[in-house]
């Protein structure tokens, strides 16, 4: 947990992302021009968002077989700093739709897919918040989180398939990478995924450290309260 | 034991029956819920009926079966005391009580949607092509808005503020299915060929059966706290 080699990783990652996927070579198409690059940031962050739900969904149900409260506090991090990645995941793709679609919100189904995605997790929360009890709070939001990761995957990955979208690999487009991947994105977009599930892992151990010592520090004051 | 398990999820079954039809009330009042929801639709929409494109029709006719399923199946695990959830759980598995939950759920989400499609098509018009898919894709929906909305009323009843929380849970998580619904529902107005439909019915289909297979696995979590 102390070990910092993998926080300097994510920081050297993510720069290189940055300065490389603003100033590196990238293949010129139609329509999309030097849009591209936001292949880095938006497409990036998806994949990351989605890496996170699901390390989250299994210590969900990590949770449910062994029953420690310490596996429900990462499932509830990881699912936040999920969240805050899809949200930025919704901005950048909202810019790049703008330049290349002529709107910041087109009706496609995988948009109106990722807003349900990210209310159901919104719902998530909200439904975490309203349990007193910690263990009854764990265990009932576990079962969502499964249970939404379910849902959640069809709607964003599934359902846009079968109809027709804007984005690739919907409706008959071919998807990504058989057709515009050339080595120099691929040199930036893969260690571009790799940085941002570490920054949301960072972001949601953050959070986790906060909680057990809140968590440390209140059972402190109920034993001394106890004392006196 | 499964023949174990099936008596317990016959006789639940038949204990729901059994309660529904004595305190009557709550059935009744659900078929006076979808039957007052159409006429207020219809009534809303009377001055111009004639503009009412099958688009529109097909919507609103699934808008009111989602919000009947909503409040039909919410009542589900809040109607129960907590004596008696404790006698159930000293009694029998939690699978058995979720199965027989969802078959339960289904019945009732059949009668209403069947009742509610009638009545809906008696004054808003009816501008079916293909009847026999229309009534697939109404069962399917029953079935699935069941299965659904059971587990989700299962964790809402846990909670304080079990009545938003009923809301705000179910409704993302049905929304593909309710998009898939529509969509084959569609299909059947215009009277399209099945072999257009099999996508539908398929995608329905496996949600439905993703869904029952989780409630099973997951229910017993839930049942013990």
């Amino acid at each position: 947990m102390r070990k910092i080699w993998w926080k300097i990783l994510c920081i050297v990652i993510i720069f290189y992302v940055i300065i490389m996927g603003l100033m590196g070579p990238v293949p010129h198409l139609a329509i999309i021009n030097e849009s591209i690059r936001n292949t880095y940031f938006h497409v990036a962050l998806w994949l990351a968002m989605t890496t996170l739900l699901f390390v989250s969904m299994i210590f969900s149900i990590r949770y449910l077989n062994k029953g420690r409260i310490g596996d429900d506090d990462i499932a509830s991090e990881l699912a936040k700093s999920a969240i805050f990645f899809g949200i930025l995941g919704c901005l950048t793709g909202s810019i790049w739709a703008n330049y290349t679609w002529g709107d910041p919100w087109p009706n496609d189904p995988k948009l109106n897919g990722a807003a349900v995605g990210i209310l159901i997790y919104l719902a998530y929360l909200l439904l975490r918040s309203s349990f007193e009890d910690e263990q009854r709070k764990a265990r009932i939001s576990s079962v969502y989180n499964i249970f939404a990761f379910a849902v959640f995957i069809p709607i964003i990955y599934i359902l846009p398939r079968l109809t027709d979208s804007l984005h690739p690999g919907s409706g008959g487009n071919s998807t990504f990478g058989s057709y515009d991947f050339d080595n120099d994105i691929r040199k930036v977009f893969y260690p571009a995924i790799i940085g941002y599930i570490l920054l949301g892992l960072w972001l949601a151990e953050l959070r986790i450290r906060i909680k057990v010592i809140n968590r440390v520090r209140d059972e402190a004051s109920i034993t001394s309260d106890k004392v006196f | 034991m499964s023949s174990g398990i099936l008596n317990e999820i016959k006789t639940l079954i038949w204990k729901e029956v059994t309660l529904e039809w004595r305190q009557k009330y709550a059935l009744s009042g659900m078929l006076l819920y979808v039957i007052s929801t159409v006429f207020v639709c219809y009534l809303s929409f009377n001055l111009r009926r004639n503009q009412l494109t099958p688009i529109v029709w097909n919507t609103l006719f699934w808008i009111i079966i989602l919000f009947t399923a909503v409040n039909a199946i919410a009542k589900s695990f809040s109607q129960e005391r907590y004596g008696r959830l404790l006698y159930y759980y000293s009694l029998c598995s939690p699978q058995s009580i979720i199965i027989s939950k969802i078959i339960y759920n289904s019945l009732i989400m059949l009668l209403l949607s069947g009742m509610g499609f009638v009545f809906y098509s008696f004054v808003m018009g009816n501008a079916i092509g293909d009847m026999g898919l229309f009534i697939l894709c109404l069962f399917l929906a029953a079935i699935g808005f069941a299965s659904v909305l059971t587990l989700v009323a299962g964790i809402a009843s846990k909670a304080d503020n079990s009545a938003t929380l009923m809301a705000v849970l179910s409704f993302p998580i049905i929304l593909p299915m309710l998009l898939m619904t529509i969509k084959l529902a569609k299909n059947a107005m215009d009277g399209l060929d099945w072999s257009v439909s099999t996508d539908e019915i398929s995608t329905l289909l496996s949600i439905d059966l993703i869904v029952i297979t989780l409630s099973y696995l997951l229910f017993p979590y839930l049942w013990r706290s």
